[in-house]
This record gives structure tokens, sequence and C-alpha cells, in this order.
């Protein structure tokens, strides 16, 4: 169970990394990914280790898919649009807020 | 024998995951990224099938493999310019990231592997307890204890303003 959580870890530290780091709308949003999909590998783990008579974990888990699912398309709506109006995704080029 | 599998199976996923996912925020090319991504959700999937959890692989799959990529490689191809990989990484920054990374693997390792969990030690808990997809949808479609139908309709309408949303924000004006 132990190396099952580290493996989440690295993956949630990674995600930290690339939020930190890149500086590409999209590959922020590929970040946030990493660290949603390694909070829903916890979820189930501490379910099928800890409470195997349960499921509460595993259906935390779908939740957390849809609720991400539904945060991904609408940010990259947002992205779109936001290179429709400024011609880039950089956040460092992205400064005017009202062109 | 079967416990031995499970390991060596556990292992290579977490290598793979672990390998994928660095691939995945230092590469240079977005659709690359996007690749290594998919990457880590199939292996990610296939954890979930090693914890017994077929549903949830099979919804992984669907929805990650199959919706969100899809989205992002739209994205990615829509939002591409020439010179979109030559993105100059901060030094200072990248610095400060991979100690923040570090530090935090580092600590959540010495936790975990400090704290004693309650199940014991006991890796044999992997049985074959599968749940099966009566029990899900009973449990996502009632009202009782432990049952989540709230949730499930607060969901569907999460979903449904997402997707007003998307074609508002996304429409040309």
């Amino acid at each position: 169970m132990e190396h099952y959580l580290i493996v989440s870890s690295i993956m949630f530290f990674v995600g930290v990394y690339g939020f930190i780091t890149r500086r590409n709308l999209l590959a922020m949003l590929i970040s946030i990914e990493l660290i949603l999909n390694s909070v829903e590998i916890n979820f189930s783990v501490f379910n099928r280790y800890l409470y195997p008579e349960h499921m509460e974990g595993m259906l935390f888990s779908l939740f957390g898919i849809a609720i991400s699912a539904a945060e991904t398309a609408v940010a990259i709506a947002i992205i779109i649009n936001v290179f429709r109006v400024a011609k880039n995704i950089d956040v460092r080029h992205i400064d005017k807020l009202n062109h | 024998m079967g416990e031995t599998a499970n390991l060596v199976i556990f292992y290579i996923l977490g290598a793979v995951i672990a390998a994928a996912s660095i691939l995945a925020v230092t590469s240079r090319r977005m659709l690359r990224a996007a690749t290594y991504l998919l990457v880590v959700l199939l292996a990610t999937a296939g954890i979930y099938l090693l914890l017994n959890y077929h549903f949830l692989a099979v919804v992984q799959l669907s929805v990650y493999a199959g919706g969100i990529l899809i989205l992002f490689i739209f994205a990615i191809l829509l939002t591409s310019l020439r010179g979109d990989r030559t993105e100059p990484h901060d030094k200072r920054r990248v610095f400060a990231g991979i100690a923040a990374g570090i530090a935090g693997i580092a600590i959540i390792s010495f936790v975990v592997m400090k704290h004693k969990f309650l199940y014991g030690g006991n890796t044999t808990i992997l049985g074959d307890q599968e749940i099966n997809a009566k029990e899900i949808g009973n449990a996502l479609m009632g009202t009782g204890k432990y049952q989540y139908l709230l949730s499930f309709e607060a969901l569907s309408i999460l979903l449904l303003a997402c997707a007003i949303g998307g074609i508002l924000i996304a429409r040309k004006r």
C-alpha cells in the first residue's frame, strides 16, 4: 500500500513542478490533470486496503473523474477564447484584460 | 505465484507512471506532452485493474483517455503557433519547482513509510473481491445510507452547466 501512495505522490509533485515551471496554459492544464489523477489513485488505494468491504473511495474517484472532465472542458473553452483574443496562450504574454 | 505477478506488474506500472509523468511536464512539444499524459492515464487504469476496481478502470479509460485526451489534442492543434516549442524556461523557477517537488516527495514518503496503517501490512488483502456493476448502480441510484443519488444529480447539473458554459464561452461573437 505504501508503494502505491509513493507512486501517487510522485505523480502529484511532478504535477506541482509542471504547474510551477510551465508557462503554457495547456501545459499547466496537463499538470492539473496529473494532480487530480494522483488524488483519485489515493482514494481507491485507501478504500481497497483499509476498508475493502465498503466502496466509498471508489465512488469518490468516479465523481472526481467526472468533475475533472467538466473542469477540463470549461478550461479548454476559456483557453481557446483567450487564444482568439490574444493570439497566444503563454501566460507571460497575456497581460491585457480588455483590448 | 499470483502475488509475485501482481508485485511485478505494480512495479512496471509505477515506473511507467513516474517516467511518463516527468516526460509529460518537461517535454517542449505540446503534442508529445499530451501523448505522455495518455500513457500516464493508461497506466493508472492498469493500477485500478490491479486493485480489482474494474468499473473504475473502464470509466478512466473512456472518460480520460477517450474524452479528455481528444479535447486536449484538438485544443493543442487549434492553438499551436510556430514558435510554440521554444518556450524558454526560467532558471529560477525551474530550480524552485525541482526543490518543491523533491521536498514534497521526501516528506510524503517519509510520513507514509513511518506511519503504521491499520491493515497490518497484509498484502494478501487483494483477493478477487470484485465489486459487481449491480452494487455500483444501486449505490449511485439509491437514497439510503451509503447511497449517492443526490451527489449524482448534482454532478449531472454540473455537467449541464459546463456544457452550456463551454458553448457560451467558446462561441464566436
